[in-house]
């Protein structure tokens, strides 16, 4: 595949992450803060956050697991997750952190049981979504290629 | 740390001190700082902070205290501090406290972070003498609004002797008392001073001793939402149709 093709296709997936509401504008600040001083920030940044969600996560399914349950901690996590989700820019793990928080105040198990399945499920897709991504930008550049920026319009 | 502090002197670069206990977003608030050229040094507790910033737990600030380890602050100079409020231990708002209840600190401009917009936690910290409330994400453009309080700093740097000699303390507090009034009596002064290379909403930002002022920054922070999304922020790249 020539590099205008991957270019073409990079876009198109970058897009597509964007109106399906994985990535929201914060991810654009991300790449907006990447320079030839700092090449791989947003790589770094993601690969920080997977790592912190992974051990959150967890956290959680421990905590959750307890006869009885704190769940003044389950929201500490749950806060937690919320803010690194919040600062990368996934926004469908933030808005399930949001409502996680929401059954959390209820003390509402079951409820917090199903959010944690759910917030699982987000941040592995979007885990996968990012590689692919990456794996597409890497490829453009071992072709000599440069990455589109790219813009929101609302 | 210690040579590229001393060299931040020497340059009149200025230094902020971030304090957050989530990796990932000491490494935003630094990498959004140093794209802004500032000098940062970023720690994860608010006891790490005051530490930094040569402040022991049960120290009252006075500079001229003798300690077991050398006052190294004074090489490691501090324009700023900018903290997260949610911090396990140490919040933010306590952090807030200890530097302006500090005689050696209270001068240096505080910045609070956090994900959550509350607002009596909002008027809180700027009641307790923070010159701004930054919602979270923070953005490039949050950091504009932080370039009038590094101004102001500029202006006591100039008469602050670098080295805090015992005998001198009293000329220090006295050049800082000096300084104190002024901000209040005259809060015009600095928006005409920077009007020309701040944008208007910055105006506001500058008056914050003044309780009404200290609303409108408050209604500023309460409103990134609305008043940053309706202004383009990415420009000059490539349009996504």
């Amino acid at each position: 595949m020539e590099v205008g093709q991957m270019q073409r296709q990079w876009i198109d997936y970058t897009r597509s992450l964007f109106i399906e509401g994985f990535l929201d504008a914060q991810f654009l600040q991300l790449e907006q803060l990447q320079d030839d001083n700092n090449p791989d920030f947003v790589v770094e940044v993601v690969s920080l956050f997977f790592q912190d969600s992974h051990k959150l996560l967890n956290d959680l399914t421990v905590a959750l697991d307890q006869k009885s349950v704190d769940f003044k901690m389950v929201d500490a996590h749950v806060h937690q997750l919320k803010g690194s989700s919040s600062s990368i820019g996934a926004q469908r793990v933030k808005n399930c952190c949001i409502a996680f928080r929401n059954l959390c105040e209820e003390q509402n198990i079951d409820g917090c049981l199903k959010c944690l399945h759910q917030v699982k499920q987000e941040c592995c897709l979007v885990k996968n979504k990012l590689e692919t991504l990456f794996r597409l930008e890497q490829q453009i550049m071992a072709a000599g290629g440069s990455i589109p920026l790219m813009e929101l319009s609302f | 740390m210690g040579m590229a502090a001393a060299a931040a002197t020497e340059s009149q670069q200025f230094h902020v001190l971030a304090v957050d206990d989530s990796l990932i977003d000491r490494k935003l608030i630094e990498r959004l700082l140093r794209t802004s050229s500032y000098q940062v040094t970023t720690v994860d507790s608010g006891t790490k902070a005051l530490e930094f910033l040569g402040l022991r737990e049960n120290d009252d600030g006075t500079p001229n205290t003798p300690s077991i380890s050398p006052n190294n602050h004074q090489e490691v100079e501090v324009n700023m501090v900018i903290t997260d409020y949610c911090m396990p231990g140490m919040t933010g708002y306590d952090l807030l406290k200890k530097i302006k209840e500090s005689s050696s600190l209270r001068n240096i401009p505080v910045v609070i972070m956090s994900s959550e917009n509350v607002p009596s936690r909002i008027s809180r910290c700027l009641e307790e003498g923070a010159e701004e409330f930054f919602l979270k994400p923070v953005r490039l453009s949050d950091l504009n609004r932080l370039k009038p309080h590094i101004m102001k700093r500029s202006k006591l740097k100039d008469q602050d002797q670098k080295q805090v000699i015992p005998e001198k303390i009293d000329t220090l507090l006295e050049v800082q008392k000096q300084h104190q009034p002024q901000e209040e009596a005259q809060p015009q002064v600095q928006p005409n001073l920077e009007q020309q290379q701040q944008q208007q909403s910055l105006q506001q930002n500058n008056n914050n001793n003044n309780s009404s002022n200290k609303r409108k920054s408050m209604e500023q922070s309460l409103l990134p939402e609305t008043t940053d999304r309706t202004r383009p922020r990415y420009s000059g790249i490539a349009t996504v149709v």
